[in-house]
């Protein structure tokens, strides 16, 4: 199908982003690597009246690696990120998460903080940014504020960004110095959206869990100190609080199976 | 800041192939759309037109990205490349649909395009490719005849071993 009519404004400026988005509200979308978006209007899930595409936007593509994370500007390519090295060695589970988001082809145009502002509650890129405690910076005609993901993230497909707002960064924070990281992923084939996801940050013996696609926003648990003996119990307690949903992909009950197992499987080895 | 207003048709140009063209858009027109019925180059397939099946594939700037998922007025001043850039002419195939017709790598052609661009942007990089990132950067087209094998092995006998990295 083809998209319905609509206005497009090709913005030179974070200014008249916030200045368009201001003035039209919730009739406006912002167009970025258009991978979720173009999709939507295509198959006319969304006919916004204003298309603001950013991608003309001078320096919102800067990759930044900082002592405390890696920040990534709003035109930040999910391939772009993938080949650069530095962040890449700064926060390995990022390289390893972002080979599961999408195809070659859609990273190439997909970005980091369009994932974030899109939050489907199976993606990787939420799942990461809420289990290494990062934030997004926000920005609109009022001023800019962070927020961190746990604020951010707030159900299936949606966030704390106001109407007015733009996102305009992502701060990845590193982990713990001398933590270990995993990520593993369960889907159809390689590439599609995750049945369910697991990302690990364990100092010690001492675990942190992300979960994305089992509820309707991903989640991130301290385990505390985990042991081979308690680590099941843990985990099956964890899978009946998420409880899960059916869709076509999966049944819930499927989903809380994969957390056991995936989970327990991805924890020993990251713990090892 | 420019808005472009719906329904109304503005220029939009850029390198296509090599050659500079202009044609007409609504702010709506699907790069793949733009392609196929403004300039008449409908190598282009069009199928799912969301993303998910690649025959739409096509380069920008050197990147293997879906035509189906862009904008024409987003291509303007880029440099886009299209199945018809692939070979001069009808008997004069480039040596990745030379690969594909000798591998059988083809039945009904229709993801063919799209293949055939995914793969040209990893020859674009230089470097030689393993049957793993082959079959990974093909995980993006799909293809309802070959099964791939054949595909793959058609790409292999070119990637395989291009100049090192
Ligand atoms: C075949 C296919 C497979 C995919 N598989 C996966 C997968 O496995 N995992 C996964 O996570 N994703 C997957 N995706 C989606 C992909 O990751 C998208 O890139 C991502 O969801 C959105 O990023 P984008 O830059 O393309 O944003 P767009 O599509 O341009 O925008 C998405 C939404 O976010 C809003 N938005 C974008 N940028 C901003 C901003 N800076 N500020 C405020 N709002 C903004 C838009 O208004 C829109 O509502 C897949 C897509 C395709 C086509
Ligand atoms: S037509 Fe573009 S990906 Fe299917
Ligand atoms: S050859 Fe028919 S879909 Fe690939």
């Amino acid at each position: 199908m083809k998209p319905a009519p609509f206005d497009l404004c090709l913005a030179e400026s974070v200014a008249d982003v916030t200045a368009a988005l201001a003035e039209h509200g919730e009739a406006a979308r912002i167009l970025a690597g258009g991978q979720s978006l173009m999709a939507m209007l295509n198959m006319r899930l969304t006919e916004p009246q204003l298309v603001i595409d950013i991608s003309g936007i001078p320096d919102l593509d800067r990759i930044e690696v900082g002592k405390d994370g890696i920040t990534v500007g709003a035109l930040v390519r999910q391939a772009e990120l993938a080949a650069h090295e530095e962040a890449m060695a700064a926060l390995p589970i990022i390289a390893e998460a972002l080979t599961h988001v999408g195809h070659m082809q859609t990273r190439n145009r997909g970005t980091v903080c369009g994932s974030l502002a899109h939050a489907d509650p199976s993606a990787e890129l939420p799942l990461l940014l809420l289990l290494l405690g990062g934030h997004v910076t926000l920005a609109s005609a009022r001023g800019t504020r962070q927020v961190a993901a746990s604020d951010f993230l707030v159900g299936m497909l949606s966030t704390a960004r106001a109407p007015d707002e733009m996102v305009t960064h992502a701060h990845f924070p590193l982990p713990p110095k001398g933590a270990r990281s995993g990520f593993r992923e369960i889907s159809r084939r390689h590439g599609d959206f995750a049945i369910v996801a697991l990302g690990c940050i364990a100092q010690g013996n001492s675990v942190r869990l992300g979960i994305g696609g089992v509820a309707d926003a991903p989640v991130a648990v301290d385990l505390g100190d985990v042991t081979p003996e308690t680590l099941p119990e843990a985990l099956n307690a964890l899978a009946w609080r998420l409880g899960g949903y059916d869709d076509i992909h999966a049944t819930a009950r499927y989903r809380r199976e994969l957390i056991r197992r995936i989970g327990r499987d991805l924890i020993l080895e990251t713990i090892a | 800041m420019k808005i472009l207003k719906d329904g109304v048709k503005a220029p939009v140009t850029f390198s296509l192939n090599g050659e500079d063209i202009e044609g007409y858009a609504e702010p709506r027109t699907l790069l793949s759309d733009f392609l196929r019925h403004e300039l008449g180059a409908s190598g282009t397939h069009v199928a799912c037109e969301h993303g998910v099946c690649g025959a739409c594939t096509v380069s920008v700037d050197g990147k293997a990205v879906r035509s189906c998922l862009m904008l024409a007025a987003q291509a303007e001043g880029k440099d886009v490349q299209t199945i018809e850039g692939l070979s001069k002419g009808d008997e004069d195939f480039g040596d990745l649909q030379e690969a594909f017709h000798q591998r059988f790598a083809l039945q009904c052609g229709f993801c063919t395009p799209g293949m055939l661009m995914t793969l040209a942007s990893l020859k674009g990089t230089g470097r030689s490719y393993s049957e793993a990132e082959i079959r990974d950067a093909l995980s993006g087209n799909i293809c309802r005849c070959t099964g791939y094998r054949e595909i793959v092995d058609a790409a292999l006998d070119v990637l395989g071993d291009q100049v090192k990295a």
